[in-house]
């Protein structure tokens, strides 16, 4: 099926190849034969952000909700560079992106071009692999090598970086048979002997655990159901990273909420306590770790990674088990059912009533109040009036993203997209843009900050040109509360730069881009406001005024261990001295 | 007044420093622009260190190169490193010539003596010790081509340096494993 066409022309043709429906872009000089061929065909929709940090993060939104490589076409020079923190929110996530930039002509690379900059050189170090293609005969291998290196193995950005003139240049285009990599194979089905091992230790735990991660929401839907089966065979408590809510239920009852900084009691003392931690596709990150030394001292670990090199680097593993989560886990399950494995039930019992102790603590608990809107309760009664839709909640970054990630609760995967490793502020609104294309009938709700929102905010013009109805629901507390409160807790209440001065009008400021603007500050008329907001066909920013020096709890101070948290009723205004908490040496952490 | 401000990691424990070695790896990539800038910032990015780095092609229908980097860390900094490797797209395969024992190492140096009278006849005399070729003399000076371990490059510019030296060239180091095995 060898076909004669121009380079740009087999861009478009390879993304149709590869099942692209939906692509984000914004046009310019040295992409605008990829724009003449788009212009001519309607497989391929084209969504045109307002900023190409907008257009990754809408790609990466796409991706995590729907499962599929997320695309992008930007052009050369500031298209590509405004791309980089969306690439590299990509790359810490593992979410799979290809970005199409153009480049200037070839004999122009290097002369210090207008809109040239070394975009190859740039992103190598925030993609999974990159391409400049200088030769258009090279175009069709690179485009479905490119989807295939993105979303296979453990997925990320690549960059396929394309010269005007090979756009225009003619070639030979050839389809995506198996694409089969030379020196790129990555490794899916784990070591029988590995399983083996692994079940026996299982079956042997006195106080198991597990911790689950994105990589079992990025192995596909089969992996959760399969995470499901082996919990509910085992009997074990099951906590997740950030990346990794809704892979096993937030309502199921082997559930100890999210771990780590932000994390549940029961979370953090169950895998401080535990004596055989099974990780599933988590990566030992800081957040999750807090102090390394002090991490789990007296259990076996377990890591189940598709990527070689997440083992062993950050805490030491007992038995690695290299492979794609739904392969091992399947695997787990079948030799689990096949030596008719139990777990000790008189040990689980005991660690089940001490799980139960630390639940009983009430971690996520915060002192309510009729006059003003907590943020928490904010977020749970957001929770009530849409969990029966099946809803798409994007956030940004901050205190707003750890309660909505502690009071939202998933029951399947891919309803939750959040910047968890690059922490990237903006991420939350074109991430909803991305996730409703995916769902077109589905409710999308970005959970925001005041402050976050405004570093995206020109992607409402988007939502409004594609009549997206994508909510964002701002918990307003006129700081950057995430800042604020580690100022408040580590450099004794001086709010450098803190406060949200000069805020707009958030209500004048969605009517303005031509959608719906809801304000709210009395609990008693919260339900109503957000029905109001549920209801509007399209798109709307809800301005919720919150209590303003809430502090996020529980929290694992900076160096501090999985059984050294803070809690709430610590924080709450009890003339607690909160400078004293962290200690010379946390204070050098972030 | 305030305490030393570089952990190496923030949440590492202060001991993870104390055993570091280094180790020489040998790592086979296709020959394509840029693969090279991918491996050295790697190394660059994850702050690890480069002692030594070498790279040719060694294969031209193959399009094979094989870069020799000689890196110090500790034993787990090193495992990390060879994993890191292996992740690079291009990479074939990466091999810990130190932990498969019986590998050579050589490294080629050109080395400018300047002197007259005696410390001419030391410096030949010297050259002859250490089985260094002439490849280039003047009245006043000679070059001499060494090969051999790095150690041995080493001491060979100390002896000549009170004699008269002037500046060394050096290859950086190749490996190959003993034996009739590829690695």
């Amino acid at each position: 099926m060898a076909k004669h066409m121009t380079g740009a022309e087999m861009i478009v043709e390879a993304l149709k190849d590869q099942g692209v429906e939906i692509i984000f872009g914004y046009p310019g000089g040295a992409v605008l034969p990829i724009y003449d061929v788009l212009f001519h065909q309607d497989k391929v929709q084209h969504i045109l952000v307002r900023h190409e940090q907008g257009a990754a993060h809408a790609a990466e939104g796409y991706a995590r909700s729907s499962g599929k490589v997320g695309v992008l076409l930007v052009t050369s020079g500031p298209g590509a560079t405004n791309t980089i923190t969306g690439l590299t929110d990509a790359l810490m996530d593992s979410i799979p992106l290809v970005c199409i930039t153009g480049q200037v002509p070839t004999h122009l690379i290097g002369s210090d071009a207008f809109q040239e900059c070394d975009t190859v050189g740039i992103t190598r170090h925030c993609t999974k692999h990159n391409y400049l293609v200088k030769n258009v005969e090279d175009l069709p291998r690179v485009l479905h090598e490119a989807f295939y290196v993105a979303s296979s193995g453990r997925p990320g950005p690549v960059v396929i970086d394309i010269p005007k003139d090979v756009q225009f240049a003619t070639g030979t285009y050839t389809g995506p048979r198996n694409v089969h990599h030379k020196t790129y194979q990555p490794k899916l089905e784990p070591d029988a002997d590995a399983i083996r091992r692994a079940v026996k230790m299982m079956a042997a735990a006195k106080r198991p655990i597990f911790y689950t991660g994105g990589g079992v929401i990025n192995s596909g839907p089969a992996a959760s159901t399969l995470l499901r089966e082996l919990v509910s065979l085992t009997g074990f408590p099951i906590t997740s990273t950030l990346m990794g809510l809704g892979a096993y239920p937030g309502s199921g009852p082997n559930w100890l909420g999210m771990l780590g900084m932000h994390g549940t009691f029961e979370a953090n003392n169950a895998m401080h306590d535990c004596d055989l931690m099974i990780a599933v596709g988590a990566r030992f990150d800081d957040r999750i770790t807090g102090r390394l030394d002090a991490f789990s001292p007296g259990s076996k670990k377990i890591h189940i990674d598709i990527d070689r090199s997440s083992i062993n680097k950050n805490v030491k593993i007992d038995l690695p088990i290299v492979g794609d989560c739904g392969h091992v886990l399947e695997s787990l399950v079948r030799v689990w059912r096949a030596e008719a494995m139990h777990a000790e039930k008189q040990p689980l019992d005991a660690w089940w009533k001490k799980v139960d102790e630390w639940r009983e603590r009430k971690s996520l608990a915060f002192r309510n109040s009729d006059k003003v809107i907590k943020p928490q309760y904010a977020v749970q009664r957001l929770y009530a009036l849409t969990k029966d839709r099946d809803p798409y909640i994007t956030t940004e970054v901050g205190q707003h993203q750890m309660w909505a990630a502690q009071h939202y609760h998933f029951d399947e995967p891919n309803r939750w997209m959040t910047s968890g490793g690059l922490g990237t502020m903006g991420y939350g609104l074109p991430a909803a843009i991305g996730a409703q294309l995916a769902h077109p009938k589905s409710l999308v709700v970005d959970i925001a900050g005041e402050a976050s929102i405004l570093m995206n905010i020109q992607e409402m013009s988007t939502a409004i040109q594609y009549r997206l109805p994508v909510k964002a629901f701002i918990l307003n507390n006129e700081y950057m509360g995430m800042v604020r409160q580690w100022q408040e807790l580590l450099h004794g209440g001086r709010y450098s730069h803190s406060y949200s001065e000069a805020l707009p009008d958030f209500v004048k400021l969605a009517e303005a881009f031509g959608g719906k603007g809801i304000r709210c500050s009395d609990p008693a008329d919260l339900d109503r406001a957000i029905q109001e907001m549920i209801d509007y066909d399209g798109p709307v920013i809800f301005d919720c005024l919150v209590e303003k020096n809430e502090n996020c709890f529980p929290m694992i101070p900076s160096g501090k261990a999985h059984n050294d948290m803070l809690l709430a009723d610590l924080g709450d205004d009890a003339g607690l001295e909160l400078g004293s908490i962290i200690d010379e040496k946390g204070k050098m952490l972030v | 007044m305030n305490a030393p401000l570089s952990p190496p990691s923030p949440y590492s424990s202060p001991s993870a420093r104390s055993n570091v070695e280094t180790h020489t790896l040998s790592v086979l990539v296709d020959n394509e622009p840029g693969v090279l800038a991918r491996v050295v910032g790697l190394f660059s990015g994850r702050g690890y260190n480069i002692e030594s780095l070498t790279v040719a092609e060694v294969a031209h229908a193959e399009h094979l190169s094989r870069i020799t980097v000689v890196t110090s860390g500790t034993p787990e900094t090193i495992e990390q490193i060879q994993h890191q490797l292996e992740r690079l797209v291009p990479v074939h395969t990466v091999t810990d010539l130190t932990v498969s024992a019986r590998s050579l190492e050589r490294e080629l140096a050109m080395v400018k003596v300047r002197g007259k009278g005696e410390n001419r006849t030391a410096a030949l005399q010297i050259a002859d010790a250490f089985r260094a070729r002439v490849v280039d003399a003047t009245a006043e000076s000679f070059i001499f081509e060494l090969t051999g371990k790095p150690n041995k490059i080493d001491e060979f510019v100390d002896l000549m340096r009170p004699i008269g030296l002037v500046e060394v060239s050096r290859t950086g180091v190749a490996a190959i494993s003993r034996g009739p095995e590829p690695i």
